[in-house]
């Protein structure tokens, strides 16, 4: 990569003795060479993205409930999160509605929710009062399952959603009926 | 008649343009940078959909991961000022030295009692440590301290609140997320993040 210096070297006799001029120019490889590992370094050792994340809202945990809003059963679907990714859900009051073993994806939880979103809506007559999604995850259930849940209701666009920590036996029972909930 | 001689380029190419090239962007990654630091729990965290992007300051984060809960609070200020509240509450002492090796650690997980010997730790050590996460009983539970301290440590130094956000591991099983969201709830803390890596829409 060094320059070739053509030029012939010395010179004949009896001619002036010219001191050869230097050439100014640097070869820069090197430099660039190096430029670019500390680049690559820089590039590989730092955190470009800042992590995402899903901001979450739990009901308050007082135990005078002051301002609850009574919400009408036929809005409710209760989402019960089961061992093996399954998830069983029903509307309104349990046992009233046969209850669906769902899977997670674009036509599983995801259309139920768009589905019943329009019910309800429909039902009821008023755009602010959509449907109420009661998420019920089991010790069974992981928290891959829950995140995605979370995701597919805000993609689905429900309005408003709960997270409810009790199960009752009953809901215990339908989902090992279903197959769901394994011990 | 004398030939025509073809005049002979030279090789070499001026590398000036790309030599400033290359330190500019040097610089700017070198100016940007904030250095990758190794996670005491490596967590796979669950993909989603949302494009919220963390804030840099006042957060909190707890990791939780094969059955450990460990805690980490951004920056070096409110992390030395939690140690201390910390300190008063178990009535253990720490030196200044101390203080400040703890003020580097990003996220840990050692019970109070051990935590003396892991800030004597160093770097190498402390990623070979096997860490047993934060005591989360009921008889001892050192998290739901930790968390009230920092945000104390945060509203004294910032004024701010803190904000929590969980890293949680995609097997998690729920119980584990749940006793963590408890003890954030205890406090009246209803409203935090989830992190989770960006999944596309499909």
């Amino acid at each position: 990569m060094a320059e070739l210096d053509t030029s012939g070297g010395g010179g004949g006799k009896g001619k002036k003795v010219r001191s050869k001029k230097m050439s100014t120019r640097v070869d820069l490889t090197a430099m660039v060479d190096l430029a670019f590992l500390l680049i690559t370094f820089f590039m590989l050792t730092t955190t470009l993205a800042k992590p995402q994340a899903m901001d979450m809202f739990m009901p308050d945990k007082d135990d005078e409930q002051k301002d609850e809003l009574p919400v009408k059963a036929s809005r409710t679907m209760t989402v019960l999160l089961g061992s093996d990714d399954k998830i069983v859900w029903y509307m309104g009051v349990m046992g009233s509605t046969a209850p669906t073993v769902d899977n997670f994806g674009k036509s599983g939880i995801r259309q139920a929710f768009i589905d019943n979103n329009k019910k309800v809506l429909a039902q009821t007559g008023d755009p602010k009062k959509g449907l109420m999604v009661i998420l019920k995850p089991t010790d069974k259930s992981n928290y891959k399952n829950f995140v995605d849940l979370l995701d597919e209701i805000k993609i689905a666009g429900v309005p408003s959603y709960g997270i409810v920590n009790k199960i009752e036996p009953e809901e215990l029972n339908l989902m090992k009926e279903q197959g769901a909930f394994k011990d | 008649m004398p030939k025509v001689k073809i005049k002979r380029k030279s090789t070499a190419i001026d590398m000036t343009a790309m030599c400033d090239v290359a330190f500019l962007l040097l610089t700017f990654f070198i100016l940007t940078a904030t250095a990758r630091q190794p996670e005491p729990l490596p967590v796979d965290t669950p993909s989603s959909t949302v494009t919220i992007k963390l804030p840099d300051s006042d957060i909190s984060m707890l990791t939780v991961g094969q059955g450990k809960v460990f805690f980490g609070v951004v920056g070096q200020d409110v992390r030395m000022r939690a140690l201390e509240r910390m300190a008063e509450e178990y009535k253990v002492t720490f030196t200044e030295e101390e203080k400040k090796r703890f003020a580097l650690v990003e996220s840990f997980g050692v019970p109070m009692a051990n935590l003396k010997e892991y800030i004597a730790l160093n770097g190498a050590e402390r990623n070979n440590l096997n860490q047993p996460g934060i005591p989360t009983d009921s008889t001892n539970n050192e998290l739901h301290q930790w968390i009230l301290q920092a945000r104390y440590a945060t509203k004294e130094l910032h004024g701010q609140e803190l904000r929590f956000t969980i890293k949680g591991d995609s097997n998690e099983e729920y119980p584990t997320i749940r006793k963590v969201v408890d003890i954030l709830q205890k406090q009246n803390i209803n409203k935090f993040s989830l992190v989770t890596s960006l999944e596309g829409l499909n």
